[in-house]
């Protein structure tokens, strides 16, 4: 009760005078309508909590080097320096604008993970495990075909150098091969896709 | 009209960290400002 009857004026020159006690006193009377002012303009906790902390240390700083000299106008004078402070605070934040993707246009839409997701991964597997099956089905001579065409990714021209065949019968075997396969799957109803 | 039912704290409750102040008095013990001639030389010593 007692501090509320010290004007603020004689805390700070009790301040000046190295009665550190008449800071906190002054601190505790003004530090809600401070923070309040600055939370409404910047509307962050922990950014209204900076300012008003560096609020005051300019207020410690300037008392203690004796340039204070707004006599009986404490609190006015620190508004305005949190006022100035908030102003830096937008001005430095306009110029390195943050990122908060809370706007129409994700950034996620452009930079996704493209690897897939750990149920596609094991469908793939699946499938790809069918097909191995599938193929193991196939006449030996259309299974040669098809795997070095696929697997081995071979041209038809080394397809018949290799197995000694012209590259119309290789063709042929591909094309035979892969009817094969359809029919295969249509009859067992294999769906084959992710 | 919807009701808001979460409790939102009038602007005029709100105050600082117990911490920033301690902070702020704890600096403001630390600081001393050394006068020569026409210089200030500001010392934190913690």
């Amino acid at each position: 009760m007692q501090d509320q009857l010290i004007p603020d004026a004689t805390l700070v020159s009790s301040y000046i005078k190295g009665q550190e006690s008449a800071l906190e006193t002054l601190i505790v009377r003004h530090k809600q309508k401070v923070y309040s002012f600055i939370y409404s303009k910047v509307y962050d906790k922990d950014v209204a909590e900076d300012i008003f902390q560096d609020t005051f240390i300019k207020v410690i700083n300037t008392l203690k080097r004796g340039a204070y000299n707004e006599e009986g106008k404490f609190l006015p004078w620190v508004m305005r320096i949190s006022h100035n402070l908030v102003i830096d605070y937008f001005r430095k934040n306009n110029r390195m604008p943050k990122f908060d993707n809370a706007g129409e246009f994700s950034i996620f839409s452009v930079l996704s993970d493209t690897s897939l997701n750990a149920e596609k991964s094991i469908i793939k597997e699946q499938v790809e495990s069918d097909v191995r099956r599938l193929v193991e089905e196939l006449p030996d001579d259309q299974k040669e075909v098809l795997l070095m065409r696929i697997y081995k990714d071979m041209s038809f021209k080394e397809i018949s150098d290799k197995t000694g065949v012209s590259i119309n019968t290789a063709l042929g075997r591909m094309r035979y091969a892969l009817i094969n396969l359809r029919k295969i799957i249509e009859k067992h109803n294999i769906v084959l896709t992710n | 009209m919807a009701k808001l039912y979460s409790e939102q704290k009038s602007l005029n409750e709100m105050q600082p960290q117990e911490e920033t102040v301690k902070f702020l008095l704890n600096y403001s013990k630390a600081l001393s400002v050394i006068n020569y001639k026409k210089m200030k030389f500001e010392a934190l010593l913690n």
